[in-house]
């Protein structure tokens, strides 16, 4: 959408939020609707009974409209930027068919509209055809465009077991056909929910936005205890107080400006997430990643890259380098993980050892259970896998502590060992290294700064874990980590009063996932990841969580600074129409306006007029948030403190000034 | 300002702060139950209260349990004093044969007393039996100071606990408080009082024949008793009507000095109890410095004021230097034997805590000088504030800095590692807003309608001054007026009764709200993330905080009096 049609849209919905049903969920806003109601009914009734200074009047009584008008414009403007999103997921789901299964084997099945399906059915997808809900891949292989939910162009894989085996609904089935069976109901899609959160339909606030309201709502009471009781301080003084000016005073001492753009900051910082593609299923997540104490990273794909590299043959004492390497280029020929590609390499580079055609041998591949892969060649056996699995494959030999020795060395190092044995015999270790990323060690030295601490979760060894950790930075580790001793860290941590993130994508880490305070799946993920966690990253991007945590923070940041650049602000709006209030019986009060305003109305209608601008101009940076630097939380408080709440002590004094210039220059008093 | 009169602020600021650690850290073993140097004397005089009134002293309440055991005992008090007031002609020691105090008037003085407030519709010595005086409000001021400290407690136990349901029992730190805090200072500080000359005795009034040849009655009676409580307790009702001003309440500059102290000793003392009821003893120095700060502010501001000379005397070219001859300055109202200084030490101190007792007439101050100990007041009494009172408030005050602090930092707001949540908010802001509605409100109403103005002794902004000042007096529960206003009227005793009762329990019960729903909370250990509340940052933050409040809430009210006043009289206009 083009941006004047945004801005459009959103003028229009700032007026059509003007009803009360919509106002009084933000009761500051709503207490300066009630009041310019009533002025704008005092008006008319001095028109209509030709008394009162018409100009003057009228032009409060529009300011003040449009102090309520900008609110509303700024709740709309950020709404209407998922709105666009929202319309072309919608597109996505009308008319989707299903191919509903009455029997997975014979593959008979009929059309029904996807409304009608329920969870537990199993649906057929096709070539070509949109995946009608989301689900979970039983059977078959297919290649998935997710674009519709990620803006990601490039098909991916889903295939039925293992991790990626959860499939959207709305997304497209390139090739291939697969089963699916249906994990949610319409209405509750992921399609759905996503829908809704970038609209803003479903927003629910926040626990600290629900507690800045109270504080809102407590100042706002406040003035009205000081501006109520005026009248009657000015009677006493033989002096008369008009509605009108009261409720300028009020209207602009009351924080609107944060009042007016609350919303529109917590729309902003969700919507700041779902660009960033990560979807957040509450506002209660985002808030809380702000929060986070603890970070459990990933060791493979976070901190280091997803794959290892072989980086060195080493023999056993008496055997020859280069009849260790011949083996393992053997042994991985058929081996297309990248561990077992980069030992071919290894050996092309280091010995030159070729390619071989080894088409009648029998492949081993690695298994979970064995820990060991190989080849059966012209009755030769070659084994390659866990030191511990292979010196079992190998049965008692005299140099297995030798072994074991070197595979200890590489370990303490942070490399993975790789044992090689033929024919029973043990040859030597493939010293395989993880390659830790680069700038990942300045990210946490940065997640330090932030006072979050990082744990690196590893199904490596203790050693092998440690040697990583110290290479990356991280500050802690968990090696071979198992879903429960996940789940126990977690539960440790916020026994101590900690608060967790954590990302996952297995089933087995849904438990995990559900435990932590923040727990992003991976989209790739599996559907009980997907379920579990409160977040959802659409890239399947690990290294994403500490963004997160920034966008949280600053959401947190963007309220506090304006709060206090509300309030700040009210030194100078009294300083501007205290003196211009009292002046008519006081006249000795004209020391305290220190501006030098004009006139007194001059000075209540540039404090009026500045009060709704200000609004206007904080918009940008309520929708784009303060910036957040890992500086450490008190750095950032006087950087902040001197920001908003001495720039809003200051910046109103000059904006006044500059308004009550303006206005008197072109006359408007 | 003179040489001399900067000395003197400094060394009272230096006696206060050299007693903070050690009170404060006797009385954060008294509270947490450990033993301390007069457990032999008292231990066994408490365990026979205990078992007396049938209490398990180990038994802990709820916040809510607290608060009812606080909210009964507080009104069977105010029925007792009420009752002694009423009946006082047929109770015994009332040499003077006073009558019965009138009902409104009854009401007034035992609200005033209950709440620890101290507010005088009357004068003493010739109102009050000597019965009324010591059982009834002497009584009071040791109880309703104890109770103060009570809350300040549970609020700091509130920080200190983690996941616990309760806050301690009201009526053990009601006996700990009165027993081995206020009793023992008390004590010593009358014996200190008579000796320098504080009449205790019992008899009547001495009528005597001055040096003019004039006949005059001296009252006199068991007053230092009374103000040695008096003053440490922050209660401030003088055994006389000129309070501290007379001679037989503050008779030397050792007493002065001894009186002043004790104004801010034990509320100053118990920021460190605080410090070291949560661990972390920097903590309470922290709170002790956004205080020192704010006592310092009011205290220049006041003393440069008074130092100030005359506009119309200086129109006159009247020599009004201070010197050997004369104290220079504005002397209206001031004891000549304590001077400027002295007087505006004793004017900032008494309104900072909300003890009241005055030594001077504020309402001679000039009209910026008498701004001062209005606005200390209006700010909540929190600067160091009543004995505990004062605490619990500013801890609120620290509750609210810390939730947009920790906003603007990122993170969920907290403080001490408890989390901020809407409940703490909801019930901090409730209390903050209990100091403008009992002000401002009863201040509009007396400012308009004819039983209002009637009181009034003074024309223009500096009679709406002293409406106002009667008002934050009673609802800041401090006690002192700025006189002027004729309050022992129907109206006044009444409105000015609301505003105390107001005042003190609004605050009460949210705070313990607060103090209960901390108590429950898990503590979040500190990291690089969590803002340290124990640097000159959370200071100034605070300080900030406390006067944007207070300013904002006050300020259309102040320009309409001591502002009006103060630029009118540059103008050449006085009231």
């Amino acid at each position: 959408m083009k941006t004047s049609h945004v801005i459009r849209d959103a003028a229009f919905g700032a007026i059509k939020k003007l009803h009360p049903r919509a106002m009084v969920k933000n009761p500051v806003m709503f207490v300066v609707e009630i009041v310019a109601a009533l002025t704008t009914i005092l008006f008319v009734r001095d028109i209509a009974l030709g008394r009162g200074s018409f100009g003057f009047a009228l032009q409060i009584n529009l300011w003040l409209w449009f102090t309520v008008l900008f609110a509303n414009f700024a709740e709309a403007l950020a709404e209407g930027r998922g709105k666009a999103r929202a319309a072309s997921l919608r597109a996505t789901k009308v008319d989707m068919t299903a191919k509903k299964l009455a029997d997975q084997k014979l593959k008979l099945w009929r059309k029904v509209p996807a409304w009608e399906l329920e969870r537990g059915d199993l649906v057929l997808v096709e070539t070509g055809e949109l995946i009608p809900s989301d689900g979970e891949v039983v059977e078959g292989v297919a290649s998935v465009d997710e674009s519709a939910i990620t803006g990601e162009s490039a098909p991916v894989i889903r295939e039925s077991g293992g991790d990626r085996s959860a499939v959207t609904g709305g997304t497209r089935v390139l090739s291939d056909t697969i089963v699916v069976r249906i994990t949610a109901t319409q209405g509750s899609t992921f399609l759905d929910r996503m829908i809704a959160l970038v609209e803003g339909a479903e927003r629910q606030k926040t626990p600290n936005e629900i507690a800045l309201n109270i504080l809102l709502a407590g100042l706002t009471l406040i003035f009205v205890f000081a501006v109520a009781t005026i009248p009657a301080f000015a009677a006493y003084a033989g002096g008369r107080i008009s509605v009108l000016v009261l409720v300028a005073l009020f209207v602009t001492l009351i924080p609107t400006t944060i009042g007016a753009l609350l919303s529109a900051i917590g729309i902003a910082g969700m919507d700041r997430l779902v660009r960033f593609n990560v979807l957040a299923m509450s506002g209660r997540a985002v808030e809380a990643a702000g929060d986070v104490d603890t970070l459990l990273l990933d060791k493979t794909g976070t901190i280091t890259l997803g794959n290892r590299q072989a980086t060195a043959f080493l023999p056993l004492p008496g055997v020859d380098e280069r009849d260790l390497a011949d083996a393992a280029q053997l042994a991985s020929i058929s081996d297309e993980t990248p561990e077992g590609r980069s030992i071919v390499v290894l050996a092309k580079e280091k010995y030159g050892i070729r390619g071989r055609d080894v088409g009648h041998a029998h492949f081993v591949p690695f298994s979970a259970q064995t820990r060991l892969s190989g080849i059966d060649l012209d009755g030769i056996t070659i084994r390659k896998g866990a030191v511990d699995a292979v010196l079992a494959w190998a049965g008692p030999a005299a140099d297995a502590d030798a072994l074991k020795s070197i595979a200890d060395t590489i370990a303490k190092q942070g490399g993975t060992p790789l044992a090689v044995a033929r024919d029973g015999i043990l040859l030597g270790v493939i010293h395989l290294k993880d390659i830790v990323k680069g700038g990942i060690r300045e990210r946490f030295a940065a997640l330090r700064q932030m006072g979050i601490r990082t744990v690196m979760i590893t199904g490596d060894n203790p050693l092998t874990a440690a040697a990583i950790a110290a290479e990356s930075g991280v500050d802690d580790f968990l090696a071979q980590a198992t879903p429960e001793t996940k789940l126990k860290l977690i539960r440790d941590e916020q026994a101590k009063g900690k608060l967790v993130a954590m990302c996952g994508d297995g089933t087995n880490d849904a438990p995990a996932l559900a435990q932590a305070d923040v727990g992003v799946a991976m989209n790739t993920g599996t559907m009980a990841a997907r379920e579990a966690g409160n977040m959802v990253d659409l890239d399947s991007d690990p290294t994403k969580l500490i963004e997160i945590v920034e966008i949280g923070k600053q959401l947190l940041m963007t309220r506090g600074a304006l709060t206090t650049f509300s309030i700040a602000n009210d030194v100078a709006k009294y300083f501007a129409i205290i003196p211009a209030m009292f002046l008519a019986f006081y006249p000795q009060l004209q020391a305290l306006n220190v501006m030098g305003l004009h006139s007194p109305e001059s000075a209540i209608l540039s404090a009026i007029i500045f009060n709704a601008l200000i609004i206007i101009a904080l918009i940008p940076l309520a929708l784009k948030g303060v910036t957040y630097r890992p500086i450490g939380a008190a750095a950032l408080l006087t950087r902040n403190l001197f920001l908003y709440g001495l720039g809003g002590v200051v910046v109103p004094f000059l904006g006044i000034k500059l308004i009550d210039v303006a206005i008197t220059a072109i006359g408007l008093v | 300002m003179t040489a001399n009169a900067i000395l003197q602020i400094v060394l009272f600021a230096a006696a206060v702060t050299l007693t903070v650690k050690p009170l404060g850290a006797y009385m954060a073993a008294v509270f947490e139950g450990r033993r301390t140097v007069l457990s032999p004397v008292f231990a066994p005089v408490e365990r026979l209260l205990y078992r007396a009134a049938g209490l398990n002293p180990s038994t802990e309440q709820h916040w809510t349990a607290y608060a009812l055991a606080m909210l009964a005992f507080s009104v069977a008090g105010l029925v007792l004093l009420y009752a002694i007031l009423r009946l006082q002609a047929y109770l015994p020691f009332n040499p003077q044969g006073l009558p019965n105090v009138p009902a409104d008037l009854a009401f007034n003085t035992a609200v005033s007393f209950v709440t620890n407030t101290n507010w005088q519709s009357y004068a003493g010595e010739t109102t009050l039996s000597y019965f009324s005086q010591m059982v009834g409000l002497t009584m009071h001021n040791f109880v309703s100071a104890a109770t103060g400290i009570a809350l300040a407690i549970a609020l700091i136990r509130g920080f200190a606990r983690r996941s616990a349901k309760t806050v301690g029992n009201f009526w053990v730190d009601l006996v700990r408080a009165t027993l081995y805090v206020l009793l023992p200072l008390a004590l010593v500080m009358a014996l200190v009082l008579i000796g320098q000359g504080v009449p205790q005795n019992f008899s009547a009034y001495t009528a005597v024949t001055t040096l003019e040849g004039l006949k005059q009655t001296l009252a006199q009676g068991p007053v230092a008793s009374q103000e040695a409580i008096k003053m440490i307790g922050t209660n401030g009702g003088g055994f006389f009507n000129a309070n501290s001003a007379h001679p037989f309440e503050n008779p030397t500059a050792i007493t002065n000095f001894i009186e002043l102290w004790s104004i801010l000793a034990i509320s100053a003392a118990l920021t460190h109890t605080f410090g070291r009821m949560v661990g972390n003893t920097r903590q309470g120095w922290a709170i002790f410095a956004v205080m020192g700060l704010l006592w310092l502010g009011g205290q220049a501001v006041c003393s440069v004021a008074e130092y100030q000379p005359s506009v119309k005397l200086a129109a006159l070219h009247v020599d009004q230097t201070p010197n050997a001859q004369q104290a220079g300055g504005n002397m209206e109202g001031k004891e000549v034997r304590f001077g400027i200084v002295n007087s505006t030490l004793w004017a900032v101190a008494t309104t900072d805590a909300s003890n009241g007792s005055v030594n001077a007439m504020h309402d001679s101050f000039t009209p910026l000088g008498g701004l001062v100990p209005m606005f200390n007041i209006e700010l909540g009494e929190i600067v160091f504030g009543g004995v505990g009172s004062g605490l619990y408030g500013m801890l609120l005050f620290a509750i609210l800095a810390m939730f947009v602090a920790g906003l603007m930092v990122g993170r969920t707001p907290e403080y001490l590692g408890k989390k901020l949540e809407a409940r703490e908010v909801k019930m901090a802001i409730l209390a903050i807003l209990v100091t403008p509605l009992a002000t401002l409100i009863p201040a509009a109403i007396a400012s308009v309608t004819p039983a209002g103005l009637a009181g009034l002794n003074n024309a223009g902004p500096h009679g709406f001054s002293e409406i106002l000042y009667a008002f934050s007096s009673a609802a800041g529960n401090n006690g002192s007026a700025f006189a002027g206003l004729t309050a022992n009227t129907t109206f006044y005793n009444l409105t000015l009764a609301v505003a105390m009762l107001l005042g003190r329990f609004l605050w009460i019960v949210p705070m313990l709200a607060v103090a209960g729903s901390l108590a429950a909370k898990k503590i979040v250990p500190a990291s690089e993330g969590t803002f340290p509340t124990t640097g000159p940052l959370f200071v100034g933050l605070l300080t900030g905080v406390v006067l944007i409040v207070g300013g904002l809430t006050f300020f259309p009210a102040l320009a309409l009096g001591p502002l009006a006043e103060h630029f009118a009289m540059h103008a050449g206009a006085l009231y």
